[in-house]
This record gives structure tokens, sequence and C-alpha cells, in this order.
């Protein structure tokens, strides 16, 4: 976005550059981030067994339960971060690709972040809460495991075809809430909230029927998408695959159409003020539905991503909580597309790290939504840092405070 | 004076002062038809439905009711589409429509059950019953959004709140191993929730609908956590709490069918009753409601003559936290027993749906949450019996219904106007 930094210029005591840099907009996500870890240190040290049991005798050695707790956290950080980029350990047993791995899976959680964050960034910036991409994930993930287990076509046509499904599956999900807004008015949060929902039990009903369900399977799962369908891989032993580059071009795609393009520029003017917009002959409500109908589809791209990537089939959880972390990074990323494409990688790199958390220390990963929550609350809230900080006020950073009630 | 003569009134022709059909009567007369062809054409004939007026161990015992499967099935969907007809002359009249609503409503479920369950019997008094029983968070949880949003600040927390809720009933009970402390601590769960909300929508001026999201990961976050971490692993000492029985209330619950299914449940729905009672008459009929309201549709004017509106925002927020919390006690100690991650399972968001089909009204919320209830409790009952809808339809309903209420198909639905927008003194 365009706030930027702006150094004051005035006669009264300057603060040093560092504090003002600290009080723009990297610095306030970047102090945001510490705040969380720290907020996240406290949770882990308390709910250690080992650090409850020398808080027993806390008077008596209160270094014990000090140094406990220092270890605590720093073994579950520790396990996040070789969860996240690099396994050290691995390096001489593996090898490169081996100790390298995290960071594959970082990459390969966050591909559907980032596609389903560009959707939510999108529709931000044109005015819309896309609050719906956790069905539009499911949408686009019925259609593109449909066409993926269904076919049988050669690869050139197959995965284009399926990834297609995912676009139309979630577009139409998106599209409804953006008709009901364009036709009726009513507020997209409300909608898109109930179309989750709905969403949630129409994959649930599919996967009881035999067109769905999996040949001699009991459970909701469906039939594994046909190779032919699915990304390629990089490398045989990562389950990083070629989403990634989709999701990277859609965020270039989403940057070029909203800094480039006419539509864009229309997208934007209904952002800031749809009346106005409406003065200048822009037809708002085309709008409304435009956007919805391309970010669905965003969303659909990583419904795509879980089921001919990550997944390779389809179940209930197929969306797994993406489409309201998607909300989450889009805000980290301020509704900027590489923006999102940063803040994807962090929380697909946290979601990464903290199942290698778990599994290593036991600190259960459910750490890290507390962490993401936590991040989103406080750059939502700048003045709250800079004055935990004691940072200059530089203005500025006034992101996610444009409230519109839900008559708007 | 006698120089000005009024135009004699009968002059105007009285037909184009007819209202408009609303299209909740349109809807209705739609559904009515829809439900007369479905419903008879679909129930098999040569079945017989029964309906079980009692729980068995009452002291006045009503016999079963046994009816013809399809000939009822035909016979309650047209008493429905009469109703919604006389919806219809009672709207060209602009008389209130509630009762021919509530008579379709009734109807409508008679001739949809003598379908679905056509060959079977069902318990209408237990069927009630449980379904009372699933609207308790509902209501509580609408009660809160209700708070929240009459007084200007938009609570999507609602399933947090809730969430945090049966967190606390459910630790505080079990460590204490008492149901009553559990009933007690619950509302501080969702008071934490409540303050944040409050602290960072009136203080902070973060966008309200954000601030909901991300207060209920920040919910599933901690609960799960700490379930992860303490529950689970020591469900003895943190996670076993006592659970209330049901208590019947002498004389009320010896009524027949009403008797069981309204006075004879546990401590936490008659809970439910009185702040319902008192949040609808605080809301309209005191000095504090006119003034939330106000708040809530104009902060100026309100400011103007001297009410503090951020104060007000505030405590109502922190109240809805309250409200909801004690909601989220009845997955807990009025329900299951034990904590479970995510337990709460878009309960929240059912109770945030019956905000808006109630229209932002502690009755219609009621109702709109009982409805829901209804529909939740008949699919788990239908799925049993067998159902020719699958239950996942069923469980849409609350949705599906919010869905088509927002896009206008049973009316305008207006929140108060200053809803969401932070109050800012200029």
């Amino acid at each position: 976005m365009s706030e930027t930094t702006t150094a004051t210029t005035g006669t009264e005591k300057q603060p040093s550059k560092v504090r003002t840099a600290l009080s723009g907009t990297a610095g306030i996500t970047f102090l945001s981030i510490v705040m969380a870890l720290v907020i996240g240190a406290f949770f882990i040290a308390f709910s250690d067994p080992t650090v409850q049991e020398t808080t027993g005798y806390f008077f008596a050695a209160p270094l014990e339960t000090i140094s406990a707790a220092w270890t605590a956290v720093m073994e579950a950080y520790k396990a996040l971060l070789t969860g996240m980029i690099f396994d050290p350990a691995k390096l001489s047993t593996e090898g490169l690709i081996g100790a390298l791995k995290p960071l594959s899976e970082t990459i390969t959680m966050a591909t559907p972040l980032i596609l389903a964050g560009l959707s939510v960034a999108l529709a931000f910036r044109a005015g819309l809460f896309n609050i719906g991409a956790e069905g539009q994930i499911i949408l686009g993930a019925i259609f593109a495991s449909y066409i993926g287990f269904a076919f049988d076509l050669p690869w050139i046509i197959h995965l284009p075809f399926a990834v297609l499904g995912a676009i139309v599956g979630g577009a139409v999900w998106g599209g409804i809430a953006g008709f009901l807004k364009a036709k009726t008015g009513a507020h997209e949060v409300i909608t898109t909230i109930m179309l989750n929902w709905i969403a949630i039990y129409l994959v649930a009903w599919l996967l009881t029927k035999p067109a769905f369900l999996r040949e001699g399977r009991q459970d909701p799962i469906s039939p594994p998408v046909n190779p032919s369908a699915e990304y390629p891989t990089f490398i045989d032993d990562w389950r990083m695959h070629a989403g990634i580059l989709v999701a990277l071009l859609c965020a270039a795609g989403v940057a070029w159409l909203l800094d480039k393009s006419t539509l864009g520029f229309q997208f934007r003017a209904v952002g800031s003020n749809a009346s106005a917009a409406r003065t200048a002959g822009m037809n708002v409500s085309r709008m409304y539905l435009l956007v919805m109908l391309i970010a669905g589809g965003l969303a659909g791209l990583a419904g795509s991503a879980q089921v001919l990537g990550t997944e390779k089939s389809l179940t209930g959880g197929v969306s797994a909580g993406i489409g309201f972390d998607a909300i989450t990074v889009a805000l980290l990323g301020r509704a900027n597309p590489w923006g999102v494409v940063a803040a994807g990688l962090l929380f697909g790199g946290l979601r990464a790290g903290g199942l290698n958390m778990q599994t290593q220390t036991g600190t259960p990963i459910d750490i890290v939504l507390v962490i993401q929550a936590l991040i989103v609350l406080f750059i939502a809230a700048p003045p709250l840092v800079r004055s935990v900080f004691r940072l200059p006020e530089t203005g500025g950073a006034g992101f996610m405070q444009t409230a519109k009630g839900w008559n708007a | 004076m006698s120089a000005v003569v009024a135009p004699a009134p009968e002059v105007l022709p009285e037909v184009h002062i007819v209202p408009p059909t609303p299209r909740l009567v349109k809807v209705l007369i739609g559904l009515g038809v829809v439900a007369l062809v479905v419903f008879g054409l679909l129930t098999p004939s040569g079945e017989d439905v029964t309906f079980q007026l009692t729980l068995g161990d009452e002291a006045l015992a009503l016999p079963d009711v046994t009816l013809p499967a399809k000939i009822s099935a035909i016979v309650f969907s047209a008493i429905a589409l009469a109703a919604a007809v006389g919806a219809l002359f009672a709207s060209r009249k602009a008389k209130p429509l509630w009762p021919y609503a509530t008579g379709f409503g009734v109807f409508f479920v008679l001739g949809f059950l003598a379908w679905a369950v056509a060959g079977n019997t069902i318990n209408l008094v237990g069927l009630l019953q449980g379904s009372l029983l699933l609207a308790v968070p509902l209501v509580f949880g609408s009660m809160s959004g209700i708070l929240c949003e009459r007084a200007g600040v938009i609570n999507l927390a609602i399933e947090g709140q809730l969430l945090t809720g049966a967190f606390v009933a459910a630790v505080v009970a079990s460590l204490t191993q008492n149901a009553y402390l559990g009933l007690i601590a619950a509302p501080l769960g969702g008071l934490f929730i409540g303050l944040l909300l409050a602290i960072f929508a009136i203080k902070y001026w973060v966008d309200q609908v954000i601030l909901g999201v991300v207060l209920n990961v920040l919910a599933v976050g901690l609960t799960s956590f700490f379930y992860g971490r303490l529950l689970a692993p020591n469900q003895e000492t943190w996670n076993s709490p006592p659970t209330f029985s049901p208590v019947p209330i002498p004389v009320l619950s010896d009524i027949p069918i009403i008797g069981p299914i309204l006075f004879n449940q546990n401590i936490v729905v008659y809970l439910m009753y009185i702040v319902v009672i008192v949040i609808n008459i605080a809301l309209f009929r005191t000095k504090w409601g006119l003034r939330v309201r106000a708040v809530g549709e104009h902060p100026t004017a309100a400011d103007t003559v001297g009410i503090k509106v951020n104060s007000v925002r505030f405590r109502n927020v922190l109240l809805g936290g309250l409200v909801a919390g004690l909601g989220g006690a009845f997955f807990t100690v009025a329900s299951v027993g034990a904590f479970g991650k995510e337990m709460t399972a878009g309960k929240g968001f059912i109770a945030l749906a019956a905000v808006i089909f109630g229209r932002w009204k502690p009755l219609g919320a009621l109702g709109a949450a009982l409805f829901f209830g209804f529909a939740d409790n008949l699919q788990s009952v239908l799925s049993i019996i067998g159902t020719p809808i699958p239950s996942e339809f069923m469980l849409m309903t609350p949705y599906l219904a919010t869905l088509l209420a927002v896009a206008g198909l049973v009316g305008k639905v207006r929140a108060p106007a200053a809803d969401g927008i932070p109050y800012k003194k200029s």
C-alpha cells in the first residue's frame, strides 16, 4: 500500500532513525511478530510440565523455574525454526535435499495460503470482506478433484482442465456472494460466512455418494486424482509442487490487475469510496460481482493446490482452515500481492514448523494459531505497538481501521 | 374559515392504497404449494405415521396419535397453504402477519414430518425437548450478538466466546468437582474475548469484522493449545466436569406436552429464559435500553444529549461476552461433560445467523434460535429412523435460511444504523 515511513523533519527533538523506522509500516509489522512470539513463549513456558513442576518450589529455587521455562521455549522455537527452513541434523544423513525438506514443506503449506490470501486481499482492495475463502476452496477442490479422478486424459489437457474446474468452482461460490451483494445489497460478510458452512455440509454430503466415495472405503474420502491431473513435483522426496508457480503467477497477475489495469483501478475506486465511484459513472454492482468472481476463482485455485498437489484426494477437511488463515495472511500482507506472498510464506512456515514442534517437543501446534491471531491483532492496532515500545507517532499505518457498518 | 373547503376525502380511490404483497407472504405461499406437491406426492400411500405425545413418565398419559401418512401430509400441507393465503389477506388489511406465519410453520413442519416419518413413529415431545436443549447455546450466543450490535459493535466472535466459556466451565468444574462453580466461571471465559473485542474495536478502532475473525482464531488456538497441553494428558483432574441433570419445576412440569418440554430441563435452560426476558425488557422498556439503542443507531445524537457513547459500547460488549460465555457452559457442564477441541463447531455462527434472522431483536433471535435448534435435532432424530432428506441438507438449514433472509427474500433486513462504525469524537 502507499503508506511510507515519513521521517519527521522538524526542529523539535528528533527520535533516532531506528525508532522512526520501527514506527513505520514495516517496523510495526516486525514488532508485532516479535510481540506475538514473546506472548506465545509465555504460553509455552507456563504449560510446560517441567516448568509446572519447578513452580511448586518456585520461592526456594526461582532460577530453576526460569531456566526450565527458558529451555522449554528455546526448544519449542528451535523445533519451529528447523521445521520451517533447514534441519542441520539431516545434512549428514540425507544430504541437502533432506536438510532443506522443511523449506519445501513451508512452501507446500504456503501455496494455498498465498492463493487464498490473494483472494481475500483482492476483495479487500475493492472494499469487500471475503470471509468465504474457506467455502470457495472447498468448491474449487470438489470440482478439481472430480475432474482429476473421473477423467482419464493426457497430462497436457487433464491438469489445465482440473485447474480450470477449480477456478470455476471457487468463482461460482464467490460469485453467489457477489451477485447477492450486487442485486440485493446483502452484506458479503454474512453471505460468505453462511456459504462457508453450506460448502462444508455440501462436501460432507458428496462424500457419502458413490460418485465421490473411494471404492472399498467407508470414511469420507474420494478416489485419488489421476497422476495426469496432479501438479508436477520438482524433487521426488518433496511434496512441494508446481502449485507454487501458479501462486506466484497469480500474485503477479493480481499486482498487475490492481496497479496497471483499468479494471483494477475501478476495483480500487469502488474500494476507497463506492459512492464516488458510482458518481463517476462506474457500475459498482458489476464491480462487486466481478471482484467476487475473481476472488472466488483465486480461492478455488487454493483448493486445487490441496487436491491436485498436496493431498491428492478430496476429504471433508480439505480446506483445513486455510480460508480463515488466508484472512490473516491478507491482513499481514496489507492486502498487497507481494506482501501476501511473504505473509503466506511466513504462515506456511509456521504451519510446517508447528508440526515439527509438536512431534519433537510435544508443544501443540495450536500455539501457531495463537501467534497468528496475535500478530494480526497487533498490526491492526499500531498505536498499541507504539505505546509498548515507546515509539514516536508517525501517522500512517491506519490500515484496517476503515470500518464500515453492516448496512454499508 | 368557511371559504376553505376541504376536498372530500372519500374521492380518493381506495384500491391504490392497498399495500404491496410482502415478500414473506409470497415466499410462504410458494412454500405451501411446494409442500402440498412434494409431501403430498412423495409420501407413500398405505403407510401410517405415529406421533407420540408423552415421554412415558408423565402423570397424565396421552395416547399416541396414529394417522395415515399420505392423507395427513396432504391435509397438513393444505392447512399450511391456507395459513399462507390467510397471511395474504391479513397483509391486504395491514393486520399482523405473525399468527398466520406461526400457523404456517407448525403445519408445514407437521406435513414434513408426515412425509419424512411415514411408516415410523416419532416422539414429538422428545423432539421438541431436544430441540430446546440444542437451541440453548444459540440463544445465549445470539443475545451476546444483540447486546453488542444494538450498541453499534459487530460481534463476529460469538463462536470464540462460546468456546472459551465452554473451556473455562470445564476446567473450573473439573478442578472443583462442582458444576455450579463451572457455570459461574464460564462467563469469565467469554468476558476475556469480549474485553479484547471492546479494547481493539473501541479504543484502537480496529475493523470489527477483522477483529471477530481474528478473535475466533485466537480462541480456537488458546483452547486447543491448553487442551493439548493440560486437559488431554490429565483428563481426570482437568477435564472431567460434573454435569447438571434436569430439574423438574413442580406443577408446571406436569402440564401435558409443554411441561416436559419447557419445565423439565436443567438449570442452564432456566437461566436462558431469565436472560432472554431480562434482555428483552431492558432493551425496550428501560432508560438503559433506550440509551443502548440510541448509541447503536445514532451515536452523534446520543452524544449530544450527554450519553457517553464509547462507555456504553464498552460495557455492552463486556456484557455480551459474559452472556456468550455463560452459553458456552452449556457445551461442557450441561451436555457433553468434557471439553473437546473446537467443540462449538459453528454454533457461534448459527447464533450470528439467529441475530440477523431475528432482526436484532431478542424475541426474534430466540425464535430463530429455536427454529435452528429444531432443525438440528430433527436432523439427528431423522437420521436414526431413516430419512428421505440427507442429514447434511438439514444441517445446512440455518445457513441457507439466513442466506435467503439477508438476500431480502423475507423482507428487508436492517442492522442498527451505526453497527460496526467506530465512534470518534470530533
